[in-house]
């Protein structure tokens, strides 16, 4: 298939002061995509997006946008993009409005054209009974969404979303979910970083997953999750506590159709060929070392298993509890 | 070129309308430098101030000089300040992700920082007329002043603006600010005449730009074409010096700042 590449990096690496933020990073984004660069915090996903909006210069490697390099032909890159940030960049003594104005003028735009995509954009995002109240007197969701309006005013051809939904209730997330999937309708090309799994799960077309500055694998969700191979059973044990866990997973390693082992807190993932086959199997060696099971259920591959199995870390260190889906 | 002018002017006119929003703000930043030091501190010492040895006709119209310079140099070195909360909060990140010349934003800040100045001169001016200080040069002469003030003006606002791009941490900012404000007044001849200063303290004060731009404004108030021409003459070269070092720094730490 012949699509046209939105995002196209080589080997693209920045060090600071002697270490590198992130190295080798190669990837190519298609335009009209939604794609998403998925890992925990301080994996480098930030860094990746200001060297492609262009505030930040790579110490190697290269980068275009349509074609166009990010540090040589920077003015011509940053016509072409929109960038909602990762905290609410806004002045909080300008009305949305005026920021709106204020972005129009640095972007050339002939004033009628301006006014007419402004009262578009408030529209989309609902500011518009808020747009001339100073941006003090926002909510959290309100000031994420003039955030986003900003992005959106130049009528980008691709918009870079730093941790869209970071720190918001459920409501705004959904919301901010629905905004992304318009965006993709009208054929903007999707850039995002997150370190939530079930966003990048629900809304990416295709995802980089991001560790200590490297690609560790890179698709889209469906052929990850389909890529581990098998399913994964997941058990708990009664009275968990290091010991108990580290001998059942040793107990475990024997097995034949035991694809790969990881240990929690509170029990073993494992991945596994034929479930149906395993769990028998799994119950008699947690019976025969005198390790009670409180819990034990196998599911498809989700993509925290998928995160695991190519980091050999959770995304995020925390109790086990329901995942993040 | 038109677009560079409209960048310009559109981030300058933020500039405009959030000081306009801060009410408090803009009164305080009009009235501040004279009420505390023209009124009060040019009318307490009065009579302390020995007439011979400030060689002026009173202490206040000695002082306007030390003052005028003085909010000079508060606003310059304070003109760095919005882009240090502008580059903490990502403000900046958005403005310089969007295709403007990246001198488009110093650039305004030198414009509103300047303007306000002057602005502010004039008013301190126009109060100390109303003392009885009248300027010896007249109305040229006070064109003169506000360009000295602005000469001086510039270089401050960049060591302000490199500052601002240079810190880890805000705190850093006004420490820096605060340990260089006092010291340049006092080492200056603001409020004492160099020649009745100790000697330690008047060789440190030769150094000061401020001392410069001070001796240049003085004349021009209490004095007459014919002793300030040459003073400022010296003090135009003083400061283009000045400006070019602080304007080199300044483009340094902007470059660095941008990764």
């Amino acid at each position: 298939m012949d699509r046209t590449i939105a995002v196209a990096t080589s080997d693209l690496g920045k060090v600071y002061d002697g270490v590198p933020a992130i190295q080798n990073l190669s990837f190519q984004v298609y335009a009209g995509e939604i794609f998403g660069l998925l890992g925990p915090n301080g994996a480098g996903k930030s860094t990746t997006l200001r060297i492609l909006i262009t505030t930040l210069r790579p110490t190697s490697g290269r980068a275009t946008i349509f074609g166009y390099d990010v540090v040589a032909d920077a003015d011509r890159v940053r016509s072409l993009i929109g960038y909602v940030p990762q905290e609410r960049a806004i002045d909080r003594f300008l009305t949305g409005r005026e920021h709106l104005l204020l972005l129009g003028a640095l972007y050339h735009l002939p004033k009628p054209e301006m006014l007419r995509r402004i009262g578009e954009i408030l529209k989309l995002v609902d500011l518009e009974q808020k747009a001339d109240r100073v941006a003090k007197t926002y909510s959290g969701g309100m000031k994420r969404r003039l955030d986003i309006a900003c992005g959106l005013l130049p009528d980008p051809k691709i918009v870079f979303l730093d941790e869209p939904t970071l720190g918001l209730d459920v409501q705004s997330r959904l919301r901010i979910w629905e905004y992304v999937g318009r965006l993709r309708a009208r054929g903007i090309t999707i850039v995002m970083t997150t370190n939530y799994l079930d966003e990048a799960d629900r809304l990416c077309d295709r995802l980089a997953i991001l560790d200590g500055g490297r690609i560790k694998a890179m698709g889209s969700p469906k052929e990850l999750k389909a890529g581990l191979g098998g399913d994964i059973v997941s058990v708990t044990v009664g009275d968990a506590d290091a010991t108990r866990v580290e001998a059942l997973a040793a107990a475990l390693k024997g097995l034949p159709f035991l694809r790969a082992i990881s240990t929690r807190a509170a029990g073993v993932d494992i991945r596994v060929e034929a479930p149906e086959k395993a769990v028998p199997a799994i119950l008699e060696v947690a019976q025969r070392i005198g390790c009670r099971l409180d819990f034990i259920d196998y599911h498809r591959p989700r993509l925290d298993d998928v995160f695991m199995a190519y980091t050999g870390h959770p995304i995020r260190e925390e109790f086990p509890q329901a995942s993040d889906e | 070129m038109n677009e560079y002018l409209q960048e310009i002017n559109a981030l300058t006119m933020r500039w405009v309308r959030r000081l306009g929003r801060e009410k408090f703000s803009l009164l305080f930043t009009l009235v501040q430098p004279m009420l505390f030091w023209l009124i009060f501190f040019g009318n307490l010492f009065q009579r302390t101030a020995d007439v011979q040895v400030v060689q002026a006709p009173s202490y206040i119209s000695f002082l306007a000089a030390g003052v005028v310079v003085m909010t000079v140099l508060n606003n310059g070195l304070a003109g760095g300040v919005d882009l240090l909360f502008d580059k903490e909060n990502g403000f900046l990140e958005r403005l310089m992700a969007t295709p403007i010349r990246r001198s488009s934003v110093i650039l305004s800040r030198f414009v509103f920082v300047m303007t306000l100045t002057s602005l502010q001169v004039l008013v301190i001016l126009g109060v100390a007329y109303l003392f009885g200080v009248r300027p010896a040069t007249g109305l040229p002469g006070v064109a003169v002043i506000l360009l000295i003030g602005m000469l001086f003006g510039v270089g401050l606002t960049a060591i302000s603006m490199a500052l601002a791009f240079s810190v880890k941490s805000h705190g850093d900012f006004f420490s820096v600010l605060g340990f260089l404000s006092l010291p340049m007044i006092f080492l200056s001849s603001a409020l004492v005449p160099l020649a009745a200063m100790p000697a330690w303290m008047r060789v440190l004060a030769r150094f000061n730009p401020m001392t410069w731009a001070i001796d240049a404004v003085r004349p021009l108030i209490l004095s007459g074409w014919e002793t300030a021409l040459p003073q400022v003459a010296m003090v135009v070269v003083v400061m283009l010096i000045f400006d070019a070092l602080c304007l080199y720094g300044g483009a340094r730490a902007f470059r660095r700042a941008l990764g």
